[in-house]
């Protein structure tokens, strides 16, 4: 049975540390859900959240592996109790001038934004945990949804742990 | 200074002796550098692989770093096979290779390959390097990877315009990497569980491995094993790192292992790994794998923790280090009833082979190791041969057995001697070769030639690809497919075309006679083409992916049917 992990990794910020990374995954046949990289506070240095799909009995070995690479610093698994984690969306709408007060009353429910509209379409914009997001996604879905991005998950340790 | 003479002298800086180099447009530079460097010298092999394997005899005989430098394209792609050997026995290695220009990169420039990205899984890390001013601290953190924690091979990338450059950069004192902690010693409330449990253990065993060479914990290992009476396994990388001939010594265990060892791996109720990784060529089945036993696991890699088997204690560190902490905390056990029976297997199954009935390796290995005392430095290829020599050729101090364990890669075996021969001039070097991976890499021999190295080549010649043959004959109802090896030269005949000596053995009369000749003369590489029965089979065996408990002893009858193996290879 294969289970979602979510993993922060702080690495030096150099070509061909992500490579390295995702061949840590694809040799065990984990795949990849979802993959944040950014910029450190200090420019050295990258974080990455990496979302990932496998088998729970090799999870902590490829955790291992990842802290065994020389370009990372430390990769820790999160869960949510102990993590903030926010995602951002955005979702094409097809839906006429009549029917648009419908998924307005949505977008307000959800407290999220309208960032584009014409005659035929509206893009959503939100922000949240991704529960929320799977949610508005499956609403949205019933009201002519065309397309949907996600950047993926982003996460930071809760009070003074080190993310 | 260019980036060339910077990469020269980071060579002189670590103390290298030996470059072993091919030359090639991209690295011109570097070789133009070497000209005028004194305290080094280039050994020009004759292909890319004998280059990188050389360096890895050199490092596995001297436990430096073995050094290689090549072109961009193809000479770089032909390191692939060295590196993943290098890689899978923790064998540090700096491979350096020319690149094309910084500008052309990525463009199918002429002998260009993306060698960082072709050779990242087989690496233990690597560079390319874009800007002259890195390399000076690059060099510095190569061979500060390749040698420290676990070693392995480290790649240097450098495009031909960064050669050119002239550096600014000096060298940096220290290196600063946050990604790369090793820790050396572990925590003392491990320690004293580990102890407790060692002193709650009749039948204990030491399962030893090449973390115990690589740390040079043979003296540990010994008092350990003498302080406890408790006996003591090595793995085909660990030999050496206990003396074969001690009395608590039962040898080799895994699939070719002892009887006496695996019957002993069996029946212990606890088993200690130090610096070895529970392979599956020594475990078999892992759910059956001394299931009952308390586990103990001492490596300096945490990520070989529960990779296959949890262990009740992990010990992460240096093993010598480790065991130094650990013996003042266990005393003597009452093991005599385990020694004793340890013995009575040791007598019912010893390793033997028929004396007649045709030329055995076996037999010449037998009298090898006798008439060089054990003394012999033993590069292998892969293959029987290579398990005969494992059984038959003792080691008795670490770095005497080269041998590719984790890879197993055929053509391993003569550059690796040569390698070690360069690197221990005053030792006596042995490469124990099969007629098909003897093949893979013969043209080393120039090599051999020419640095007139006293090498002793023992060429087990059965004109067959005997392991992969044995396999046919047990599990794939002697259908033959894919291994005779006729059209094999002439060995000695191809010897003497090297102008190098040789030899033949035919008939095991002239084993002792032949052997002494080869091994009296030492003006330069000898070869022994001994051409043995056909058709022989290494034992014990365990069948792959079979528990060790399904030990084959002996050959069984002929008519015997036996499962095809469960294990992948």
């Amino acid at each position: 049975m294969e289970e979602q992990f979510t993993i922060s990794i702080f690495v030096n910020n150099k070509p061909g540390v992500l490579v390295r990374i995702a061949q840590t995954f694809a040799r065990r046949g984990y795949n990849v859900a979802s993959l944040v990289v950014s910029a450190a506070h200090d420019p050295q240095f990258s974080r990455m959240t990496i979302v990932v799909q496998g088998s729970p009995a090799d999870f902590d070995q490829i955790l291992r592996q990842l802290n065994k690479l020389v370009d990372v610093v430390h990769a820790s698994h999160h869960e949510s109790s102990d993590s903030v984690d926010r995602e951002m969306a955005l979702f094409k709408v097809e839906v006429s001038a009549e029917r648009r007060s419908e998924v307005f009353q949505v977008v307000e429910v959800f407290r999220a934004k309208t960032v584009d509209i014409t005659e035929r379409s509206l893009i959503i914009e939100t922000t949240g945990n991704s529960s929320k997001i799977d949610a508005l996604e499956r609403l949205l879905g019933t009201m002519g949804l065309v397309e949907m991005i996600r950047t993926g998950k982003l996460i930071m340790a809760r009070g003074a742990a080190e993310t | 200074m260019n980036g060339a003479q910077v990469v020269v002298a980071a060579f002189e800086r670590e103390d290298v002796d030996f470059v072993f180099g091919y030359p090639g447009g991209a690295c011109m530079p570097i070789f133009d550098a070497l000209v005028d460097a004194s305290k080094l010298k280039l050994v020009l092999v004759r292909h890319e692989q004998g280059g990188t394997h050389m360096a890895d005899g050199y490092a596995r005989a001297t436990g430096k770093p073995g050094v290689v430098l090549v072109t961009s394209g193809p000479g770089a792609t032909n390191t692939v096979t060295g590196l993943l050997t290098a890689q899978m026995d923790s064998v540090p290695l700096v491979v350096v290779t020319g690149q094309t220009m910084t500008v052309n990169l990525g463009k199918d420039a002429f002998q260009e390959a993306d060698v960082f990205g072709v050779t990242m899984p087989v690496v233990k890390h690597s560079y390319l390097v874009k800007d002259v001013n890195d390399l000076p601290r690059v060099m510095k953190e190569a061979f500060h990877l390749a040698s420290s924690g676990r070693p392995g091979p480290v790649l240097v990338d450098i495009p031909k315009d960064v050669q050119t450059a002239g550096c600014t950069a000096d060298f940096p004192d220290e290196v600063d990497m946050p990604g790369y902690q090793v820790q050396t010693r572990c925590a003392p409330d491990d320690l004293q569980r580990t102890a407790d449990l060692i002193m709650n253990s009749k039948r204990p065993l030491l399962y030893v491995g090449a973390g115990a060479v690589i740390s040079q914990a043979g003296k540990q290992v010994r008092a350990l094993a003498e302080k406890l009476g408790a006996p003591v396994t090595t793995t085909l990388l660990g030999k050496g790192a206990f003396p074969e001939t001690h009395e608590l010594s039962v040898g080799m265990l895994g699939m070719h292992g002892t009887a006496y060892a695996n019957k002993t791996v069996v029946d212990c109720d606890l088993i200690m790994a130090i610096g070895a990784r529970w392979d599956d060529r020594i475990t078999g089945k892992v759910s059956a794998f001394c299931p009952d036993a308390v586990k103990i696991h001492i490596d300096i890699d945490p990520a070989e923790f529960g990779k296959i088997i949890q262990p009740d204690v992990s010990l992460q560190g240096d093993a010598s280090l480790v065991l130094a902490d650990l013996l003042p905390l266990v005393k003597s056990l009452k093991t005599k009833p385990w020694l004793t029976q340890i013995a009575k297997w040791k007598q019912r199954h010893p390793l033997k082979y028929p004396k007649r009935g045709g030329l055995r390796a076996q037999h010449i290995l037998d009298e090898l190791d006798r008439l060089t005392e054990s003394r012999g430095v033993i590069a292998t290829d892969v293959g029987q041969h290579q398990m005969w020599a494992a059984q038959f050729c003792k080691s008795c101090r670490e770095r005497q057995w080269l041998s590719s364990g984790g890879a197993g890669t055929m053509g391993y075996g003569l550059p690796a001697a040569l390698g070690a021969q360069f690197g221990c001039p005053d030792d006596l070097v042995i490469a124990v070769v099969g007629d098909g991976g003897f093949q893979m890499t013969q043209f080393e021999l120039a090599t051999a030639a020419i640095h007139k190295l006293p090498v002793k080549i023992l060429v087990i010649n059965n004109s067959y690809l005997g392991m992969v043959r044995q396999w046919q004959q047990l599990f794939f109802d002697n259908r033959e497919s894919g291994v005779g090896m006729e059209g094999n030269p002439d060995f000695v005949k191809l010897a003497e075309a090297y102008g190098i000596k040789s030899f033949r053995i035919r008939r095991a009369g002239d084993i002792t006679r032949v052997l002494k000749k080869a091994l009296d003369y030492n003006a330069g590489p000898v070869l022994i083409d001994a051409v043995v029965v056909k058709a022989d089979n290494v034992f014990p065996m365990i069948p792959s992916g079979a528990p060790v408990s399904d030990m084959l002893i002996e050959e069984p009858p002929p008519t015997t049917k036996l499962e095809k193996p469960v294990g992948s290879t």
